[in-house]
């Protein structure tokens, strides 16, 4: 016949288990947390080019400093259970049974709800207060910043390059995208194609490029000059790996320059004049809109020499 | 089912899914069109390509394509995949064989990347006859029935509109037989200076070509050895 343990002679042990844990976890975590914070943080991705990249940099290290301690918690107490509570030669007797712990269950129950709910308010004041974020907001945005004037720069995607339109500059369009510093930007992203998406990394700033949709997405430059990368998102076809370029954030007198002389060469060899009117979006019909007719020989060309109009998009 | 039969099935059932695989790395990954070699003379390498309403492949004769003409065997290849050395002058001419097709966006009706900022166009008729060559710097693909496809290389910001020969001339003898050797087109030379270093660098056609894909984007504008393929430098 079994005897009946003891349970007073096994709680107070229980107890020090748990202060043994703390303590060696609690100087981990703060060791953690000072390095992700003070030494990790100002190298996290995507970098300051931009407020949303900053604001970006800034979410990731708190989350990094919120579980990193979680982390070495579950490390510290599965390390802390592999020395102390193993299988010990000649020792054959059963574990201790396993009991509730009302206090322990609160603790784990409250500190999670807290974590979780903490990061939840923490994501949506970091979503609202930077006007999205750097994200696509659709046609019709949520957020947007709070200042007098913006730079508008549309972005369209095609297979497989991107070009960009400064409607505020006449409407001039270039293969770079050349921004000033310490301005807040207006994107447009559209597609006259099949779906991309315009992403833009150490400016923080992602958006969809939807055929015939005007994706808007807005940052603020900071007075930190440099290139930047801007690559397609979205699995678009066969060179949709080669589907990048880069940007530059320049000094304001240098995009000044950059635009006007831009602006310039554009107007002389008569390529403003031959682009379309600056819309959100394109469609086939823009091209009447210059008052050109659509030319339509059949026969001629691969795709029978006519723009696709909207009601016969599969055969061209 | 016996012991014997399932052995059999078995095999068999692997046997096929190994000659699936390999058919699929043989075909899909490893075959690809022929690479011509382009060497410099004189510091200057000359390639010359033309592209045609169809081809003489035997999988996609309908579809729109490039040649690339061997410089050693003074024959039109069907490929898009060529090589030229690193840090001279390139001179590219396109033979323009193909009708008229507007540009999705008519920005890319602009010469962009080469030496000058132009094209030196020239349009031949049925007879034979050439119009002057003329330096152009814009051809406007939504004024008129005037470009074809364009030459692109991304990477180095070099975007070409390709000028379609005469709209009525071209409707009425467009080249029916590639790689096409008469009938109206185009004649369009411009220079660029090729990177200093090694790479291979995409180039493709940015009018929507794919005739009979969904918004002209498939087909041959998804297909190396058509509208698309590679200039590689060799360093």
């Amino acid at each position: 016949m079994a005897t009946p343990e003891a349970p007073a002679a096994s709680a107070p042990a229980e107890r020090r288990h748990g202060l043994w844990i703390f303590v060696i976890w609690l100087p981990l975590a703060v060791i953690a947390d000072l390095l992700i914070w003070i030494v990790w943080r100002p190298h996290l991705p995507p970098g300051t080019m931009s407020t949303s990249a900053q604001h970006q940099q800034f979410d990731i290290a708190v989350m990094a400093v919120v579980g990193a301690p979680v982390l070495l918690f579950v490390w510290t107490y599965a390390a802390y259970a592999l020395l102390s509570w193993h299988h010990r030669e000649g020792d054959e007797e059963d574990g201790p049974p396993i009991h509730g712990n009302a206090r322990i269950q609160a603790t784990w129950i409250g500190a999670t709800a807290v974590i979780v709910l903490g990061l939840f308010v923490f994501g949506t004041v970091e979503l609202i207060v930077p006007a999205g974020a750097g994200a696509g907001e659709g046609p019709d945005p949520i957020w947007k910043p709070n200042v007098s004037h913006m730079l508008e720069v549309q972005v369209i995607g095609q297979q497989w390059q991107f070009s960009y339109r400064y409607p505020q500059f006449g409407g001039m369009e270039s293969t770079q995208l050349v921004l000033p510093a310490n301005t807040t930007v207006e994107f447009h992203v559209t597609s006259l194609d099949v779906i991309h998406s315009f992403w833009a990394y150490q400016l923080g700033v992602k958006a969809d490029a939807n055929p015939g949709v005007d994706n808007v997405a807005y940052t603020t430059t900071r007075n930190q000059l440099g290139s930047f990368t801007v690559r397609c998102n979205e699995l678009c076809g066969l060179w949709h790996g080669a589907m990048y370029n880069y940007g530059h954030v320049v000094s304001p007198a240098a995009f000044a320059t950059w635009a006007t002389a831009l602006h310039a060469t554009q107007a002389r060899d008569g390529i403003l004049a031959a682009l379309p009117p600056y819309a959100l979006t394109y469609d086939p019909t823009v091209i009447p809109q210059l008052g050109a007719s659509i030319v339509k020989i059949d026969g001629i060309t691969g795709a029978a020499g006519y723009y696709y109009p909207p009601q016969d998009p599969v055969t061209p | 089912m016996s012991l014997p039969v399932r052995i059999t099935a078995l095999l068999v059932a692997f046997a096929a899914v190994v000659v699936g695989a390999a058919f699929v790395v043989v075909h899909y990954i490893l075959g690809s069109p022929p690479t011509v070699t382009f060497n410099a003379s004189g510091g200057v390498t000359n390639v010359l390509l033309q592209e045609d309403p169809q081809n003489n492949s035997a999988t996609q004769p309908q579809w729109v394509s490039y040649y690339v003409h061997d410089p050693s065997t003074k024959q039109w290849v069907h490929t898009t995949l060529f090589s030229i050395p690193a840090g001279g002058l390139v001179h590219v001419t396109i033979l323009g064989y193909d009708g008229c097709t507007p540009l999705r966006n008519n920005y890319w009706s602009q010469v962009q990347g080469t030496i000058g900022g132009t094209v030196n166009l020239s349009i031949v008729n049925n007879k034979g006859v050439a119009t002057p060559p003329r330096n152009v710097s814009v051809i406007n693909s939504w004024a008129g029935c005037t470009v074809g496809h364009t030459f692109a290389i991304p990477a180095l910001h070099l975007f070409i509109p390709v000028a379609s020969p005469d709209a009525i001339d071209s409707a009425n003898n467009l080249c029916g037989v590639s790689p096409c050797t008469s009938g109206p087109h185009s004649v369009e030379s411009f220079s660029f200076r090729a990177p200093s270093h090694g790479g291979i660098f995409r180039w493709q056609c940015l009018v929507p070509c794919g005739g009979g894909y969904l918004d002209g984007n498939g087909g041959p504008m998804q297909t190396i050895g058509f509208m698309t393929g590679n200039m590689e430098v060799r360093a």
